[in-house]
């Protein structure tokens, strides 16, 4: 913490400097939480078990620097390591290893309204929060009025801090630790709560902050605000930092990898469908006499007379790869592949897509878009284009079948292929209609 | 360990305006408010009294008068040091949010339970007083002078035993019930509600071990027995061992102290 140690020359423009940070934290063994301070000073085990049986490697030598007036954001996984990379740099705990160096006044805004007491009033809560944050009984007499008026607090100052709401509380927290003027501010997912006045206030407070020329670190999940106000951002992984520089580059690196990472977990989910499903087969032909109607009925699975079978299932997105994660809106190919096990002419293929909840989104097969069929022999490939797969963001399910013309199936695989579709925006429902906007008159809008 | 203690003086104003809080808090919503300071140490005594002269005058001897003074200069004292110690053990434990989520200096907490506890038996000070007066006790007055000192060293004692208690419990919850029953043992191990010469010689030895049983001669030398205060070396032995406990206790806190952020 102390200013004192100006050795590096780069050192004067930093306003944090985070060297090899190694943080481990302690894992104690079962044993321990059974021991009692009387058995562990009568074993004479006192020093043993204040040592741990495991460790938890948090960070794994993190560096980076963060320039005076610069605001820096930290993304990653939960659990990455960056809400204790933040603590280290705070001074609330130590590196196990390596070196964290803050230049001036830091104030952490990791949890508002810490250490309140619910029993006095709000105005003795700010004397003694601020005095926490390090600031003196005459700074806070003087910010006092300002710190109230920002909270909004001017009628309730008095009540104590226990009737208060928790937007008052957090409000009064925030104010607080804003109005200690640091010259770092750390912000930990703060904004996560609170209504969007809150929020936007707690932003332009942020604006204003940069203007100052004050450094500003934050650690959110929420990355559109690091592509919007970071001046640099860092990729946290496992404790490693993974990518470091321009936000809107590292975002899109760590977007690709929570993509790879999902596209994995998903076809792991799915499994070998094809192979093991085929002890349903007998569950016989008359099951799905009813067509699709009553399909929602229908457990996930696979059956059919196999006269005809669908042997292999591939969706294929922009990329031209197999995939399971599709942008919305992204062309997508789905591919069946058929044998015909004898010769057949009344079939058809269709395709189902299913939201999480079990809505069919959309159905159709070859009969209903007016095909006629003639002769399915040996083997092909059917494939079934999206042009824009203009689907919500979620996870999603197909049923794909072959059948006879009446609904009697060959093959039929019920939701046994699961994809996801991801997307920027935040529209809800289940499909998105191509759209746009269009304002004329003292209408003003831009962005869209 | 000499840096935490200068960083410690920089956060002076917050240990006042806690103690303040602590004292504010305790008593909002009673109805007899701060007078429960003065109340609670008098019932106290009331109910020593009334054990002590009333149920069962022959435990004490009888030249020993008034009793209820006698009583009154060593409990009053140990109420401070045993219900610091009490609140230090919890202390750090309930204020694990402070801990974990803001930079703040740990050892705050225990001290500011020792002075909480400190001002409450400052409040006890007019009754002790009522009492001096009532019995017309004539008190030497050189006595006075040595009475801060008296308090100042079971302060300097009493803050090294908490820092000590509140590091240890956060690594073992047990100490709690163990210091709980462990006072207990400590109260009676004192000379307060018996002289010390009553003590056989034998047991008189292991007494003398107790750094509390010389501060509480000590405040029965200055409050009730009438003449000068004989206690000066006694007072400066233990104020020397006070000392080292403080220093003690403030070296386990601070090896401890990078562990509390995971531990509470």
């Amino acid at each position: 913490m102390s200013s004192g140690q100006r050795a590096a020359g780069s050192w004067l423009e930093c306003a944090i400097q985070v060297r090899d940070v190694h943080k481990v934290y302690r894992r104690y063994g079962r044993r321990k939480q059974f021991a009692t301070l009387k058995s562990a000073i009568l074993s004479g085990s006192v020093l043993r078990d204040l040592h741990p049986d495991a460790v938890f490697e948090a960070l794994k030598g993190v560096s980076f620097d963060v320039a005076k007036g610069k605001t820096f954001g930290i993304v990653g996984r939960n659990g990455s390591g960056k809400s204790t990379m933040l603590k280290l740099i705070a001074g609330i705990g130590k590196p196990t290893s390596g070196a964290v160096r803050v230049d001036g006044r830091v104030s952490a805004l990791i949890e508002l309204g810490a250490g309140f007491h619910p029993e006095i009033s709000g105005r003795e809560n700010v004397y003694i929060n601020g005095l926490m944050l390090g600031l003196s009984r005459r700074e806070i007499a003087r910010r006092f009025d300002e710190i109230v008026r920002f909270a909004e607090l001017e009628e309730f100052i008095d009540a104590p801090v226990k009737t208060y709401s928790s937007g008052m509380y957090m409000r009064l927290g925030f104010a607080v630790a804003i109005n200690v003027d640091p010259d770092v501010l750390l912000v930990d997912e703060v904004l996560a709560v609170g209504d969007q006045s809150f929020t936007h206030k707690c932003l332009d407070k942020f604006a204003e902050f940069r203007r100052r020329g004050r450094t500003v670190l934050l650690v959110t999940h929420s990355l559109d605000l690091v592509t919007r106000f970071c001046d640099e951002a860092l990729w946290l992984d496992a404790g490693v930092a993974k990518a470091q520089g321009d936000p809107k580059r590292v975002i899109d690196a760590y977007l690709m990898d929570v993509a790879r990472a999902e596209n994995q977990t998903l076809a792991q989910a799915e499994g070998p469908p094809l192979r093991d499903a085929g002890s349903v087969r007998d569950a016989g032909a008359d099951l799905q006499v009813g067509g699709p109607g009553d399909m929602f009925k229908a457990a996930e699975g696979r059956w059919g007379s196999r006269e005809a079978e669908i042997t292999a299932v591939e969706m294929i997105g922009a990329s031209g790869q197999p995939a399971h994660l599709f942008q919305s809106g992204e062309r997508v190919d789905i591919r069946l592949h058929v044998r015909a096990n004898q010769r057949v002419s009344d079939f058809a293929f269709g395709v189902g897509i299913f939201n999480a909840e079990g809505v069919c989104c959309y159905g159709t097969n070859t009969l209903i878009d007016g095909g006629v069929a003639n002769e399915l022999a040996g083997e092909g490939l059917v494939v079934f284009t999206i042009d824009g797969l203009n689907l919500v963001e979620g996870t999603y399910k197909l049923d794909v079948a072959v059948h006879r013309q009446d609904g009697v199936p060959y093959d039929y695989h019920r939701l046994l292929h699961t994809f996801r579709v991801k997307s920027r925006l935040k529209d809800v429902g289940i499909f998105r209609p191509p759209h746009r906007w269009s304002f004329s008159g003292g209408v003003r809008i831009s962005g869209l | 360990m000499l840096a935490s203690l200068r960083q410690l003086f920089k956060y002076r104003a917050l240990i006042s305006s806690l103690v303040a809080r602590e004292l504010k808090a305790r008593y909002r919503a009673s109805v007899l408010g701060v007078v429960w300071s003065f109340v609670n140490p008098l019932l106290l005594l009331l109910i020593y009294t009334f054990v002590f002269t009333v149920v069962m005058p022959a435990a004490h001897p009888p030249e020993l008068q008034p009793f209820s003074l006698f009583l009154f200069a060593g409990i009053l004292p140990w109420t401070w040091f045993s219900s610091s110690l009490m609140d230090s053990a919890n202390v750090l434990i309930a204020g694990g949010n402070l801990i974990k989520k803001v930079m703040f200096p740990a050892e705050v907490l225990p001290i500011v339970s020792v002075l909480a506890g400190l001002v409450h038996f400052c409040f006890g000070l007019p009754i002790l007083m009522a009492f001096l007066i009532y019995y017309r006790v004539p008190v030497w007055p050189t006595d006075l002078l040595w009475f801060p000192l008296v308090v100042l060293i079971q302060l300097v004692l009493t803050t090294g035993l908490a820092l000590l208690v509140s590091a240890l419990t956060v690594h073992f919850r047990d100490v709690r019930d163990l210091l709980a029953n462990l006072l207990t043992l400590w109260f009676f191990a004192t000379p307060i509600i018996y002289p010390i010469t009553q003590a056989p010689e034998r047991v008189r030895r292991i007494l003398n071990l107790n750094p509390f049983t010389h501060l509480a001669v000590a405040y029965q030398d200055v409050l009730f027995r009438p003449g000068p205060f004989t206690q000066g070396t006694r007072l400066l032995v233990v104020g020397i061992a006070s000392t080292l406990v403080f220093l003690a206790g403030y070296f386990v806190f601070d090896r401890l102290r990078d562990t509390f952020a995971e531990e509470v």
